[in-house]
């Protein structure tokens, strides 16, 4: 089995956004969902949230950040080249219904994952109010996306070079704050700003969800290397999620399992880094 | 023939040829096969060993069915093409039954031999014979003409391939739709590459090609189309899913860093080949390695810690060592390459430091009790024992149960309380028309060949579901 890389390009420094024949895949996704991917027989399987998906074209659009290795070599890949493996759509979708209004907080590639979001709350018939961010206005991405998926959009910039000069959370708190009656918060992003965020929206009367990315294998539920505790609880991120109540989730525990290859990571790409240089890849 | 009977066992050697093996203190070292498989002479020397009984015990042990004695026949001969031949006839992966079956306590345990001596090594002749193939060339089996009925196969396990190729040799169109990247199941992740060498595997799933099965890797039922989906476009579904969810013990501190399930562990090392530094998947190594569980999958788990190079590695176990469900020769292998054994231990809470990195488990003393329901004394805490075994990887290998994955968004398919599928022992029939089960989906994690027999009996079960409807 190949997947083909049917569109790619930079859309933020080091951002990257990939579109795949994957038929199956978008015939199924649903917003919340993801996939995980192997470039080739060597790769690992690494998970990556669904960004967008179009069913009559049998494509899955993704959004990534060069990080560790195997985001590295993707951003080495052209369209017109083959992922080894592709599956999805993997986790629980989210739970999308009219609720009324809605705020869906961005930061960093996770405004990614929140627009299929804010597409499915539209069409559900919620208000969304959509709050993006990054730390630079180079950094951020989707914004034509999100404006037109959104009934408000709103952007800040850790800078200050593009919207509020802050933080996303800061705009979140104002709205809640404004009186607007406010039915579901969803957050997703860095796992430090989803704890904030979690934080600043907990003494409000309002839902929030987060969307976890955990370290993961397999993403069916087979190998638990995914979990989380949510309300002291054990639960997979995989199956469970990857959308959780932000109140009840350890964000500590989270942030220090995501912690795990970290040493190996940097070594992986130091490796690659250098077997580029000497022109291997 | 009762003379002769009495005269051959007279003459019959009581002991079985050993398997050639590598050395306990080289293979510690790497992931190559352990059991290095007997040579031509060796075979025909066990083959001799074997009384051609008239009614073979041999033959009921094996949940497949084996044509044991006439096989062994055609080795004698040296006719090992037509003894393979024999053997596929009801078993299609023979060169993975030849290494991960107990058949101590199944075809063998029956051997009239193994009365007064040792046991006619099957296993090791139904090996030599795959194996011999293997190097020959496999020959291409004929497929026959398809019959237009459409089976979906759930799962590429042990179950799913072997009912997948009956069916197909029955000239029903097969599909087997499977989750991960590469086809096999517990053959491909779970057990390791020195039980069962991967190629080995790809080998036997392409002869099951061959029989003119279409393979979907990286395709979940229960995500991209449910169950209700594929009753609607095949005659017939067989669910081969397994038992893929892996327990945890539910301690305090089993989150930490360095705290695997054994499925994880293994996976990370088998089917994404951490050990192999060309690969990208990553895998704590570990200088002390806790396993918990006693069965073939903590003994897997402890072996394959020790050859990514742990100092030490043991197992803890919270009865003892006659009530390991491990195989024997697993124990033993496992003893050989210097595995600690700590049993009558059980783990009560894991330790870990600042940095949320895994430092001990502390455990505490066991006494066996009074048997339980399934007759092995059930093992009490010792009161005050408690100790720390310093680690700073923990394997937790304590059993795995059905992943539900599969059932999302499909109804009618009674499951009991363990979250097995019910299922009827001798066919596979569940309480969902035209939806076949068998495997560890059905019993709760078992043995590699108890599931190729549900697969084997499922196949002829849908077959005649097929010619009724």
């Amino acid at each position: 089995m190949a997947y083909e890389i049917l569109k790619k390009e930079e859309i933020a420094p080091s951002v990257h956004r990939m579109v795949i024949d994957a038929p199956d895949v978008a015939k199924a996704a649903k917003a919340g969902q993801f996939i995980i991917l192997r470039i080739d027989e060597k790769g690992e399987r690494i998970p990556l949230t669904i960004a967008d998906f179009e069913e009559d074209k049998g494509t899955v659009t993704v959004i990534f950040q060069e990080m560790g290795k195997t985001t590295k070599q993707l951003a080495k890949l052209s369209a017109g080249e083959f992922l080894e493996d592709f599956v999805g759509p993997l986790g629980t979708p989210a739970d999308v219904r009219k609720l009324g209004t809605v705020i869906l907080v961005g930061g960093g590639v996770g405004v990614a994952p929140a627009y299929p979001q804010a597409k499915a709350y539209s069409k559900a018939g919620n208000k969304v109010i959509s709050i993006i961010g990054a730390r630079n206005k180079d950094l951020l991405i989707l914004e034509d996306e999100m404006k037109s998926a959104s009934s408000e959009l709103y952007i800040a910039t850790d800078d200050g070079s593009k919207g509020h000069h802050g933080f996303v959370t800061d705009i979140m708190k104002q709205i809640l704050d404004s009186g607007e009656e406010v039915a579901r918060v969803v957050i997703i992003g860095p796992p430090i700003m989803m704890k904030v965020g979690a934080g600043v929206a907990s003494p409000y009367d309002v839902e929030i969800l987060v969307s976890l990315n955990s370290i993961m294998v397999d993403g069916t539920g087979m190998c638990g290397g995914c979990r989380v505790t949510v309300d002291g609880k054990t639960r997979f991120t995989c199956v469970d999620g990857p959308e959780f109540d932000a109140r009840k989730v350890d964000f500590i525990e989270l942030m220090n399992r995501l912690a795990m290859y970290r040493g190996e990571e940097a070594k992986a790409v130091e490796k690659y880094e250098e077997e580029c240089r000497c022109g291997l890849h | 023939m009762q003379e002769l009977h009495g005269e051959k066992a007279a003459k019959a050697k009581k002991e079985r040829t050993p398997m050639p093996e590598q050395p306990a203190e080289e293979r510690r070292k790497n992931f190559n096969e352990v059991a290095l498989g007997y040579t031509k002479e060796d075979a025909l020397a066990e083959a001799s060993r074997c009384l051609s009984c008239k009614d073979p015990k041999c033959v009921e042990g094996c949940p497949v069915n084996v044509d044991i004695p006439g096989f062994i026949k055609l080795v004698c001969e040296e006719d090992f093409s037509g003894a393979i031949e024999r053997i596929k006839g009801t078993n299609a992966l023979p060169a993975i039954c030849g290494r991960v079956c107990p058949q101590e306590t199944q075809c063998e345990a029956l051997c009239v031999l193994g009365k007064k001596g040792q046991p006619v090594a099957i296993g090791r002749l139904e090996r030599f014979c795959a194996d011999y193939e293997r190097q020959t060339g496999v020959k291409v089996p004929e497929v026959p003409e398809l019959t237009g009925k459409k089976v979906a196969v759930v799962g590429s396990g042990p179950a799913g391939l072997t009912a997948a190729a009956d069916l197909a040799k029955l000239g029903h169109k097969v599909t087997i739709f499977e989750s991960l990247h590469k086809a096999g199941g517990v053959l491909s992740y779970g057990i390791p590459e020195f039980r069962l060498p991967k190629e080995i595997v790809r080998q036997e799933v392409e002869y099951i090609k061959q029989l003119g099965v279409e393979l979907r890797p990286n395709y979940i039922i229960g995500r991209i189309k449910t169950l209700d989906e594929l009753c609607d476009e095949f005659d017939a579904v067989f669910l081969g899913t397994g038992a893929g969810l892996p327990s945890f013990m539910g301690i305090p501190g089993e989150n930490f860093n360095g705290v695997y399930s054994a499925n994880e562990f293994l996976t990370r090392v088998n089917l994404m080949k951490a050990y192999d530094p060309e690969y990208d998947t990553k895998v704590r190594v570990g200088k002390h390695v806790v396993v918990v569980g006693g069965g073939n999958v903590a003994m897997d788990a402890a072996r394959s810690a020790l050859r990514l190079g742990a100092d030490e590695v043991s197992i803890v176990y919270r009865r003892g060592e006659d009530e390991m469900p491990a195989r024997r020769e697993e124990i033993e292998h496992a003893k050989e390459e210097g595995i600690i054994f700590r049993l009558l231990t059980n783990p009560v809470r894991i330790l870990g430091d600042e940095k949320f990195n895994v430092t001990a488990v502390e455990c505490i003393k066991m006494e066996l009790g009074e048997p339980d329901k399934s007759g092995r004394r059930s093992p009490v805490p010792v009161e005050g024992s408690e100790f720390t075994i310093p680690a700073d990887v923990v394997v937790v290998a304590i059993g795995t149960s059905p992943n539900p994955i599969i059932f999302k968004g499909s109804e009618g398919l009674d499951q009991n309380r363990r979250g097995t599928v019910v299922a009827d022992e001798e066919t596979g029939a569940t309480s969902k028309c035209g939806v076949f089960a068998g495997g560890d989906v059905v019993t709760g994690a078992a043995t590699v060949i108890s599931a190729m027999g549900a697969g084997k009996k499922a196949a002829r079960a849908i077959d005649e579901f097929l010619k009724e409807k």
